[in-house]
C-alpha cells in the first residue's frame, strides 16, 4: 500500500469514525467520557477511594431517577444522566472519614433537583454541580470536593483533554467549554496582574481534575445551558467573570462561606446558570 | 486527666524554625515548618527519662534536660557537648533517636538534621563525644526522621533514616528552586532514604540498595516491627505526597516492597506509630494524615495489623479519630491505665495570621500539574498566612467497639501550639504515661499524666545481652485475665521522636498478670509468670 493510499485510508477511518460519533445519542458520549475518566483516575490513582462510593453513589441516582421519572411521568425514563451524576459525584466528593452518606445525601438531591427546581418542564440546576455546590455550603466541616488527587500527571490529564474536546465537538458544545477556558485565562491573567500576583498560579487551576469535571460534564450540560450559540458563548464569559469576583474575593480574604474558597467554579455555575437557563426558558415563552 | 506540668518541670524549650536561602522565601513559612522533636532517653543511666529537644535555627541551641528525679529537669546539652548542632554548614536539627550502637550499657544519640548526620556517642553518661565521621555517617541528609533497628538481628543497632528534600539539595545555596514533590499524591522525587548496617566496629556501611529500601518518596517517619510475625524486623514508612509503604524483611538478607493494603489511599503521610488498638495482640499502625474543613479530607489512618492472616492491613479509622486537622506526631499510650491504648496526637501546621489562611492560595495549583508546583519559585507567596494553625491537640479516648473519642478538652490538653513530635514517658516513675510535646516554633509542653489511682499498672525496663543492650525491637505481649496487650521497644515512633524505652502496661482493676512474653530481637522467646505489679521490673535477656 502507497503511502498516499494509507493516508486516505486514515483519513477515512476517522471520517467514518466521526460519523458513527454522530449517530450516537450525544448523552452516550458523555456517559462514555465520564467513565472513562473514573477508570483511568481508579486504575492509576485509586482515585475512588472504596467502591462502596461507586455503588452508593450510582445506586441512590439511578434508584432516585427511575422512581422519581415514574411518579412524575408515568414512566421510567433513560438513566443515562442519573448514571452520569452518579460518576460525577463519586469522582467530585471526598468526605471526612469513611462517611457515605455524602454520597446517599448527594445523589438524591442532585436527581430530585430535576423534578423539584423547575421552570416551564425544564430543571435548572445541572444536578451534580448543584449537589456539590450544596453538599459544600451546607457541611464543609464533613464534605471537600476533588482536588490533587488525579495525580498532577500531565498524560492523564491530555487524554482527557483530547477525548474530551473531541465528545464536546461531536455534542455541539465545544465553543461553550473554548469560550470558558479562553475567558479563564484572559481574567486571572487580568485578576493576577491587578492583584500583584504571579500569573501561573493563578491560571494554574483549570489544568486540575475538578476543571475536567466542570468544563466537559458542568457548564456544558445540554439540558441546562441556554439556547443558541451567542447566547451559551455570552453565559460562559458571565460563569467566568462571577468565578473571577469570587477568587477577587478569596484573594482579599472577605469572609466568604468556606464553599466559595474551595470551588468557586462550581458556585459561579450555580448562581448564574440557572438565572440564565430561566431567562432563555422565559423569553422563548414570550416569543 | 493531663496537667500541664512544664513550667513546675523547669522545662523552658522554645524551637525556633529555619531561614533558608531567600530564593525561596515566597515558601519559607512552609519549607521550615518542621524541626520540632523531643526524644526519650535515660542518658546517664539513673533509671529517670531525660529529654533531648531539637532546635532547628543557626546559633539556637538543642536541649538535653536532665531528669533531677525531684520533679525537676535542667538542661545540661552543653556540657554534655549536644547543645550547638545547628551550625552554617552542617545544617539544622531535625530531630533524635537514641540508641546503645556499641553495645556499652550507655544511650549514644543520633541527629538528623537538614544537612549532615551526627553520630554522638556517650562517653560516661555526662559527656558525649561526635564520633560521625569514624562511623562513615558524614553524609547530607534533608531528614525528619530516624530509626534505630536491628534488621539483621546480629545484636548491633542498624541506622535507618528517612530523606525528604532530595539529599543533593543545600537549602541555604539553592542551585535550583525546583526542589519541591512533584505530585500531590504520588511524587517519587524525594530525598533517598538510607540504611547503614552496624559493623561492630564503630562503623557504618552503606547498605541502601542491597537491601532495597532507597524510597524516594518523601518519608516523614518510619517505624520498625515484625509486623508478619515471621521473627524479623519490618519498616513501615508514613510518606508525604504519596502512599504508606512496608517493607518486609527477607531474614536480614533484603526488604521486599509490599502493597499490604497500603496503595489504595495515597495520602500526605505525617507519621506512623505502633500500638494495640482494640488488645488484640498484634502492633496496628496509626498514620496521621491532613484534613482541613472543605478543602481537604485524607483522613488520619487506623491499619490493623492483619499480615498474619491476609498479608494486608485494614484501615478501620472512622469517625473522629479519621479527621485530626492538620496531624503531626501521635502515639499510643494507656494514659488511663485501663488496659487500653489511647492515641494523643499533636496537630496544626502554621499559627500565624488567624485572618488570613494559605489553603485558598495552595488549592489553586494543588490540582495542577507537577511541573509547576516542583519549583518553589512557582508557589504563591506565603506570606504572613496561616495553614491550618491553631489547631487543638487530640486525645482519642479507646472505647473498643464504640470507638475512638476526642476527650482533649475534658482531660486538659487544651493547648493550641503547632505541635509537632509527641513521646511518652513515665517521668516521674509512678506508673504515669507522660506526654512531651514539641512545638513548632513555640514552646514544648509537658503534660502530667494523672491517670486513675485504682487502676494498676507495670512497667518493664528490658536490658539486651544477646540483642542490642537497648532492647530496641523487643517485642512484648501481656496477659492478664482476658486481657492481652502488645507493646514494643521503639528505636523512634510518630513523628521526630522516640519514646521512653521502658514499656508501660495498665491494668484496670485487674490485680495480677498471669504471664509476660518478651519475643527479643536476638530470636530469644522469655516468659514471666505472675511478675509483680504496679512498679517498674528490670528484665534481663537471658542468655539463651
Amino acid at each position: 500500500m502507497s503511502e498516499a493510499t494509507q493516508t486516505v485510508g486514515e483519513r477515512n477511518f476517522i471520517a467514518r469514525g466521526w460519523d458513527l460519533g454522530r449517530k450516537i445519542d450525544p448523552r452516550y458520549l458523555i456517559a462514555f467520557l465520564i467513565t472513562l475518566v473514573l477508570v483511568a483516575a481508579q486504575l492509576r490513582y485509586h482515585m475512588v477511594g472504596g467502591y462502596d462510593r461507586l455503588v452508593i453513589a450510582l445506586g441512590v441516582c439511578l434508584a432516585t431517577e427511575a422512581m422519581l421519572s415514574w411518579f412524575d411521568r408515568g414512566k421510567v425514563v433513560n438513566l443515562l444522566s442519573a448514571y452520569i451524576s452518579g460518576i460525577s459525584l463519586t469522582l467530585l466528593v471526598k468526605p471526612q472519614g469513611g462517611a457515605l452518606w455524602p454520597f446517599v445525601l448527594g445523589g438524591f438531591i442532585a436527581i430530585a433537583s430535576k423534578y423539584v427546581l423547575r421552570y416551564r418542564e425544564n430543571h435548572l440546576w445541572n444536578p451534580t454541580n448543584f449537589a456539590v455546590s450544596a453538599l459544600l455550603l451546607a457541611a464543609p466541616d464533613r464534605v471537600s470536593v476533588l482536588s490533587h488527587q488525579f495525580g498532577n500527571d500531565l498524560t492523564t490529564n491530555l487524554v482527557i483533554w483530547i477525548f474530551g474536546l473531541i465528545i464536546a465537538a461531536r455534542v455541539g458544545v465545544l465553543h461553550i467549554t473554548l469560550t470558558y477556558v479562553a475567558s479563564f485565562l484572559l481574567l486571572n491573567t487580568a485578576r493576577a496582574m491587578t492583584l500583584g500576583q504571579p500569573v501561573l498560579p493563578e491560571i494554574a487551576p483549570i489544568t486540575g481534575p475538578m476543571y475536567q469535571l466542570f468544563i466537559f460534564f458542568m457548564i456544558t450540560d445540554p439540558r441546562t445551558v441556554v439556547r443558541g450559540r451567542r447566547r451559551q458563548i455570552v453565559v460562559a464569559i458571565i460563569i467566568a467573570v462571577m468565578e473571577t469576583l469570587i477568587r477577587f474575593a478569596s484573594d482579599k480574604g472577605w469572609p466568604l462561606p468556606t464553599a466559595f474558597n474551595v470551588a468557586p467554579a462550581f458556585l459561579a455555575l450555580a448562581m448564574v446558570g440557572p438565572v440564565a437557563k430561566w431567562l432563555d426558558l422565559r423569553r422563548v415563552a414570550y416569543k | 486527666m493531663l496537667r500541664d506540668e512544664t513550667s513546675a518541670a523547669g522545662i523552658h524549650f522554645v524551637h525556633h524554625r529555619p531561614s533558608f536561602d531567600p530564593k525561596i522565601a515566597n515558601v519559607e513559612p512552609h519549607i521550615a515548618a518542621l524541626g520540632a522533636s523531643v526524644s526519650v532517653t535515660d542518658f546517664d543511666g539513673d533509671g529517670r527519662p531525660d529529654l533531648y529537644f531539637t532546635n532547628s535555627a543557626f546559633g539556637q541551641l538543642n536541649a538535653l534536660y536532665r531528669n533531677k528525679g525531684d520533679g525537676t529537669f535542667e538542661d545540661v546539652a552543653a556540657s554534655a557537648g549536644l547543645g550547638e548542632l545547628n551550625r552554617p554548614g552542617e545544617g539544622v536539627s531535625m530531630g533524635a533517636v537514641w540508641g546503645d550502637f556499641d553495645n556499652d550499657g550507655r544511650e549514644d544519640v543520633l541527629i538528623y538534621r537538614y544537612g549532615y548526620l551526627a553520630l554522638y556517642r556517650n562517653l560516661d553518661g555526662h559527656h558525649f563525644q561526635d564520633v560521625t565521621a569514624e562511623a562513615g555517617l558524614h553524609r547530607w541528609v534533608n531528614s525528619n526522621g530516624a530509626i534505630w533497628l536491628d534488621y539483621d538481628r546480629d545484636g548491633l543497632l542498624d541506622l535507618y533514616v528517612t530523606a525528604y528534600f532530595r539529599n543533593d539539595v543545600d537549602l541555604w545555596h539553592l542551585a535550583t528552586t525546583k526542589i519541591m514533590h512533584n505530585s500531590f499524591e504520588f511524587a517519587t522525587n524525594g530525598g533517598k532514604n538510607l540504611l547503614f548496617h552496624n559493623l561492630g566496629n564503630g562503623k557504618f556501611e552503606d547498605v541502601t540498595d542491597k537491601m532495597g529500601v532507597g524510597s524516594t518518596r518523601w518519608t516523614l517517619a518510619a517505624a520498625s516491627a515484625d509486623f508478619n510475625g515471621d521473627g524479623w524486623p519490618d519498616i513501615y514508612l508514613a510518606n508525604d505526597y504519596g502512599p504508606e509503604e512496608l517493607y518486609l524483611n527477607d531474614h536480614g538478607r533484603r526488604f521486599v516492597l509490599t502493597t499490604a493494603g497500603l496503595e489504595s489511599e495515597s495520602k500526605s503521610g505525617m507519621s506512623v506509630t505502633l500500638g494495640d488498638a482494640f488488645n488484640r495482640g498484634r502492633l496496628d499502625a496509626f498514620v496521621t494524615n491532613i484534613s482541613e474543613r472543605g478543602y481537604l479530607f485524607q483522613n488520619n489512618n487506623l491499619r490493623l495489623n492483619q499480615m498474619s492472616e491476609s498479608k494486608r492491613f485494614r484501615n478501620v479509622a472512622e469517625g473522629e479519630i479519621a479527621d485530626a486537622g492538620w496531624a503531626w506526631g501521635a502515639q499510643f499510650g494507656d494514659l488511663n491505665n485501663d488496659g487500653a491504648n489511647e492515641l494523643f496526637v499533636a496537630n496544626g501546621f502554621i499559627s500565624a495570621d488567624r485572618n488570613r489562611s494559605y489553603w485558598y492560595a495552595m488549592s489553586k495549583i494543588a490540582g495542577a500539574n507537577g511541573r509547576l508546583f516542583e519549583d518553589a519559585a512557582s508557589w504563591p507567596a506565603f506570606g504572613n498566612a496561616s495553614l491550618s494553625g491553631y489547631e487543638p491537640s487530640r486525645v482519642y479516648l479507646n472505647r473498643g467497639v464504640a470507638g475512638w473519642v476526642d476527650v482533649a478538652k475534658q482531660v486538659g490538653a487544651t493547648d493550641l501550639y503547632d505541635g509537632r513530635a509527641v513521646a511518652l514517658a513515665d517521668l516521674w516513675n509512678r506508673g504515669e504515661q507522660d506526654v512531651i510535646v514539641a512545638n513548632q516554633n513555640q514552646p514544648a509542653i509537658v503534660y502530667r499524666d494523672i491517670p486513675d489511682s485504682a487502676n494498676h499498672w507495670i512497667g518493664l525496663k528490658l536490658l539486651g545481652t544477646r540483642s542490642n543492650r537497648s532492647a530496641i525491637g523487643a517485642e512484648v505481649e501481656l496477659e492478664s485475665g482476658g486481657l492481652k496487650q502488645r507493646r514494643i521497644v521503639d528505636g523512634g515512633s510518630g513523628f521526630s521522636s522516640q519514646n521512653d524505652r521502658r514499656l508501660h502496661f495498665g491494668l484496670g482493676g485487674r490485680e495480677w498478670v498471669d504471664r509476660i512474653i518478651i519475643q527479643w530481637p536476638s530470636g530469644v522467646r522469655q516468659i514471666l509468670q505472675r511478675p509483680a505489679i504496679d512498679r517498674i521490673l528490670t528484665i534481663t535477656e537471658p542468655e539463651r
